[in-house]
């Protein structure tokens, strides 16, 4: 029997306590991403309730679903949503969103909500694509740089490395760090040249765990130098899948010497998060001027 | 805002860097590119900018290495005509 190793618990949750009724101003931010779609519902600038879900092959209607699923049970409607800011690699897809805001922009603010306005650096590393950010006490950004030409050292790297090693995604950090001795990395982070590195050393009689962790290293290894172009300043936060992968960011922190934030939030949030916070700030600023 | 268009791949780095403070989005730089890589819009990054900004077009991001390439002899390199055309000084590249 075939298992998905690559498989992650899709999930729905309604803020306990909070209640739309109460709220004036209703926002979204739906984030469709190469791997990861979420959806956050805010009611008056605060989070009321969000799904996660992997983003099909369909963008139009994943978008739809994240929707969808973050409205289950809660009685509120698309239509009573007074502005919907649609953000990720598939922002164009997300048909009922007013605007599309770039997930730059969109993570520098979801970080400085789930971190504080402390952060001042942004590493997003999500299914695709690498985001080095740079922002102020507001969330606004002041630096940037993407890397979305090469999935290495993404999420979608790591799925390849859960089937090929059979360890169920979420369990990969924890288990790259279950090792006598830290490896080298692998000497490379293309996908699919670290697969067949990978391979061979499996063949050579190395432990699963240390082949995960020689992979984790080169992944940590690789967004440093992105990091290091635009330079790390104080606090430094991550966000997106890879987040929650404590074998890449504690390797990560060892690197750069800087220990990231925590938090209690889904770091995969992150940009719907900014996405539904910036609808908040256009509609006030649409009221404010019409007084 | 310091905007880095580019990638980072097998090969190197690879960025043009915008500083969005510097450029007034006259377009100069969008007139002499012979690749046509540059273009100037709405800040994508930046919701709240009204002024339009300097950036690469989306279809180039992903291969300025080859598109910038003509400008970039291997020796006596001539200065970048983008870089040149930039009065404000907002414009530069990594490699």
């Amino acid at each position: 029997m075939s298992t998905e190793f690559w498989r992650w618990t899709e999930y729905r949750k309604t803020m306990p306590g909070a209640d739309w009724r109460e709220a004036a101003l209703l926002t979204a931010g739906v984030d469709v991403g190469s791997v990861s779609s979420q959806a956050v519902i805010m009611a008056d600038g605060k989070l009321y309730a969000y799904s996660s879900m992997r983003t099909g092959s369909d963008s139009p209607r994943s978008a739809q679903n994240a929707m969808d699923w973050a409205l289950e049970g809660t009685g509120l409607t698309l239509e009573k949503i007074n502005y919907t800011v649609g953000t990720g690699y598939g922002r164009v897809n997300v048909s009922f969103a007013d605007r599309a805001i770039t997930e730059i922009a969109c993570h520098a603010r979801g970080a400085n909500f789930i971190y504080g306005p402390s952060v001042r650096t942004v590493l997003d590393m999500g299914g695709q694509d690498c985001k080095v950010i740079r922002c102020d006490e507001k969330g606004k950004v002041t630096t940037f740089l993407m890397n979305d030409k090469c999935a290495a050292g993404t999420g979608r790297g790591m799925e390849v490395f859960a089937d090929l090693l059979q360890i169920p995604i979420t369990e990969i950090g924890g288990k790259s760090l279950d090792i006598d001795e830290e490896p080298k990395p692998v000497s490379s982070t293309c996908v699919v040249f670290a697969k067949s590195e990978a391979t061979g050393l499996l063949r050579s009689g190395w432990p699963k765990n240390k082949v995960i962790a020689a992979y984790c290293a080169a992944m940590a290894h690789r967004v440093v130098s992105l990091l290091e172009r635009v330079g790390v300043e104080k606090d430094f936060a991550i966000t997106g899948g890879i987040a929650k992968n404590v074998g890449v960011t504690s390797r990560l922190a060892g690197e750069l010497a800087i220990k990231p934030l925590e938090t209690e939030y889904d770091t995969q949030l992150a940009g719907a998060i900014g996405a539904a916070l910036f609808a908040h700030a256009i509609t006030k600023k649409a009221k404010a001027g019409i007084k | 805002m310091i905007a880095n268009y580019g990638y980072l791949d097998g090969s190197g780095q690879y960025f043009i860097r915008i500083d969005t403070e510097k450029c007034d989005g006259c377009g100069d730089c969008v007139a002499v590119c012979p690749a046509g890589l540059l273009a100037v819009g709405a800040d994508e990054n930046d919701p709240f900018r009204e002024e339009p900004v300097a950036k690469v077009t989306e279809d180039q991001r992903k291969k300025i290495k080859y598109s910038c390439g003509p400008c970039k002899p291997g020796a006596a390199r001539p200065p970048l005509p983008c870089v040149a055309a930039c009065k404000p000084g907002a414009l530069e590249h990594s490699w």
